[in-house]
């Protein structure tokens, strides 16, 4: 197995000291930024020791984790324990959308919303018992690895390099993105300047110690992450209902905003399009898409290579099993407390900003009216007196806002929370931390498994099979800061576009891998031209559908019989698409611009494009059988080497040279 | 150790039975209960104030995902061993 140097088995064996002392100065360093705030030393310099601080610890956990061994670099030497392996799993797996973005969801969207939460947990249960153990068993650095193995070669690994690559690169724009996103909103820097900033610290985190670097600086940032995102709202439970467990008292708030809900609509407060009730389902998303979202999530987590090569790194089969119940509760832990943001900050908004006199709302909203983050009466909201003169040119205004004058971006509901709770400047510097942290974390596990696939997959296994270790480590260095550097620069050009395609990511995923992982692990009859074939009609059908819609939603009508999409609630069609159709204007929108009334709102069988997977998995799945039975089954040796996965006993049944 | 071939054959149809099983209430906590999302939510849960469907959405089944894993990781490991297939 994986050589160790007596170093790292010291290391190992000392984890459990070496994080808590990590966690104790970790909170110590809160103190002590909370003392310095009450002597009076500024905000801005909070938030800059704040971020540099922890840049600078992940950057010498990377530094200190650089290896010149290949299976140091790959798989991290295969010596990660289960429990610290959960951590780091959850750090890859949270990013800057959950840590951020997800209350702000289910803020607006109530019930509907929870449909992210589902399945971005459930997914585990599938990686569990249908993928990881087996992949873990078989020894690969990469899944492209195990598709060229179990599928006749390097046309395969081809096929799962670009599904791989799809799916991590927009992801991977989307964190540094958030990087930037974050820094600058704390810090004061301009965006563009941020996201390089938010470079260095990815790029210090991961490139001298690969896999190695990355597993340890993710054990760090899931501590801050963790600790960033439940301090605010433990003290503001505290605050209100006297029990430190947010999870549990956040009950008394949903039944006040149902309650509220209702006085709204009754007092003219609310017209009924604009609200959404809570805890009522299907107002979003129809049951289709509803239940769509959930699966194509789950899946797609369980086809993610991000996140499966987490589980190459454990020290045998049952670690990774085990691995993969930490990793859940560690991710449980977070988003089981996301909905509870989300009520607390509704009850906020509901009792004291909507139905009150525009001159007596709470100071802590024009802060990020100012940053143009909230709209009344369609004005960014920066004092009493613009609000006031916007409403007023509204006709028929009653002078108190209503719900239909408010708008929010759904990032303000966790980095608002401090203040809301009125709780002291350090305590949003802990959350900008935190913020930091979800998306370095998730930016370098992407980034890894991108560069490991270029390096491994195509240099090494295709390219050149005879290079030397210390080339193949330069190689994969060198792709590492290209693929880095060109996400920071597609980052920094705000591509509103990629943004919005990282749900896509998961079904991307779902129906390019999950059909050809799980049918070459359970069924040995599976051909490799059965799985190339399947792995092409899956996933080409998914993009087929995801560019048809978004970018010629005219040709998906004229050609392939799409119609619109149809309002959950009202059963109307989203768009009139023999209007548009009729509009030259439009037309002539090729391929389709955001701002195409009909981009992203037709398709078949009122499927919303984020569940592309539904429709390409089953495709793959079905393509994958029949070619398998039109095929001569798999060779003996082969079949043979299947039931070895199957059994956690014994050597792997790759062995690397290292 | 018994006929190796047949102690793998048995080996897994009980790891597939086990994976059904345990798909099995996957498929209930992630789907079947949330059908019912309506009916379950004009029960409150005591206490707490909870409508039980929101409330399953939002925690229910996330914990049942947790348990499960950590029973199904222990179950596994159980079958390994009896098979004499765990390794050491």
């Amino acid at each position: 197995m994986a050589t160790q140097t007596s170093g790292s088995q010291d290391f190992i064996s000392n984890l459990g000291r070496i994080y808590a002392v990590y966690t104790g100065g970790f909170l110590g360093f809160v103190i002590l930024l909370a003392i310095l705030e009450q002597v009076g030393v500024p905000n801005r310099v909070i938030g800059y020791l704040f971020v540099f601080f922890t840049l600078a610890v992940y950057a010498i956990i990377g530094v200190m984790s650089r290896t010149m061994q290949i299976s140091e670099y790959y798989v991290a030497g295969r010596s990660v324990p289960a429990f610290y392996n959960g951590m780091a799993t959850g750090a890859d797996w949270m990013s800057a959308a959950s840590f951020v973005g997800m209350a702000g969801t289910l803020f607006l969207l109530g019930y509907d919303g929870l449909a992210w939460v589902l399945g971005w947990t459930g997914g585990y249960v599938l990686v569990s018992i249908l993928v990881g153990p087996y992949l873990r068993k078989f020894g690969a650095y990469t899944v492209p690895d195990f598709m060229a193995f179990r599928f006749g070669g390097n046309f395969a690994r081809f096929l799962a390099v670009i599904v791989l690559v799809c799916c991590s690169f927009t992801y991977v724009t989307a964190q540094i993105y958030g990087t930037g996103i974050i820094a600058s909103r704390f810090l004061g820097m301009p965006f563009e300047v941020a996201v390089f900033v938010g470079l260095a610290g990815i790029l210090l985190c991961s490139m001298l110690g690969g896999m190695r670097a990355v597993t340890w600086t993710q054990v760090a940032q899931y501590i801050v992450l963790i600790i960033a995102y439940l301090v605010p709202i433990v003290i503001l439970s505290t605050q209100k209902y006297g029990i430190p467990i947010p999870q549990l008292t956040y009950g008394a708030a949903i039944q006040d905003i149902t309650a509220r809900e209702g006085a709204m609509l009754a007092q003219n407060l609310a017209s009924t399009a604009a609200l959404k009730p809570h805890t009522a389902p299907f107002f979003t998303y129809s049951p289709l898409n509803f239940f769509g979202i959930i699966f194509c999530m789950m899946v797609g987590t369980a086809s993610l290579p991000h996140i499966l090569m987490r589980y190459f790194t454990t020290p045998s089969v049952r670690e990774a099993r085990q691995s993969v119940a930490w990793s859940l509760l560690f991710i449980f832990l977070l988003y089981f407390s996301a909905p509870a943001y989300a009520a607390f900050s509704k009850l906020e908004v509901y009792t004291n900003v909507i139905g009150r006199d525009l001159d007596a709302i709470r100071p802590w909203l024009f802060q990020w009216g100012q940053l143009g983050l909230i709209k009344i009466c369609g004005k960014d909201a920066i004092d009493p007196a613009t609000i006031a003169a916007a409403c007023k040119a509204i006709a028929g205004h009653p002078g108190v806002v209503r719900l239909q004058d408010f708008v929010i971006n759904t990032d303000v509901i966790v980095l608002s929370t401090p203040e809301i709770a009125g709780l002291p400047y350090v305590i949003s510097g802990l959350v900008a931390a935190g913020g930091l942290a979800a998306a370095l974390s998730t930016a370098d596990g992407l980034l890894l498994a991108i560069a490991n696939a270029l390096s491994h997959d195509i240099y090494y296994k295709m390219i050149d099979p005879n290079a030397p270790t210390a080339r193949r480590l330069v190689v994969a260095r060198v792709l590492l800061i290209v693929v880095a550097v060109f996400a920071a620069y597609l980052a920094s050009t705000k591509p509103g576009d990629i943004l919005a395609m990282v749900g896509w990511a998961f079904s991307l995923a779902m129906a390019g891998n999950f059909p050809a992982l799980v049918m070459g692990i359970w069924w040995k009859r599976t051909t490799t031209a059965g799985a190339v074939a399947g792995i092409i009609a899956g996933f080409g059908l998914c993009v087929f559908y995801l560019v048809t819609t978004r970018y010629y939603p005219q040709a998906g009508v004229s050609y392939f019989g799409m119609t619109a999409l149809t309002n959950p609630t009202t059963g109307a069609p989203l768009v009139n698409v023999a209007q548009v159709m009729a509009d030259a204007k439009w037309l002539a929108d090729v391929p389709a611009s955001a701002a195409n009334p009909l981009a992203s709102k037709v398709g078949w069988f009122d499927l919303n494009n984020i569940n592309c997977g539904l429709l390409g998995m089953p495709l793959g799945f079905l393509v994958m059988i029949v070619v398998s039975l039109l095929g001569k089954e798999p060779s003996r040796e082969m079949q043979a080497l299947i039931d070895e996965i199957r059994k956690p006993r014994g050597r792997t049944i790759l062995e690397e040279k290292t | 150790m018994q006929d190796t071939s047949a102690n793998d054959a048995a080996h897994w149809k009980r790891t597939t039975n086990l994976m059904l099983t345990h798909l099995g209430i996957w498929f209930f906590f992630g789907y079947v209960i949330h059908m019912f999302v309506v009916p379950l939510n004009k029960i409150t849960i005591p206490i707490l104030g909870f409508p039980l469907g929101f409330y399953m959405a939002a925690q229910g089944s996330l914990a049942a995902f947790v348990i499960m894993l950590f029973v199904f990781a222990k179950q596994q490991d159980r079958i390994d061993r009896e098979h004499g297939v765990a390794e050491d």
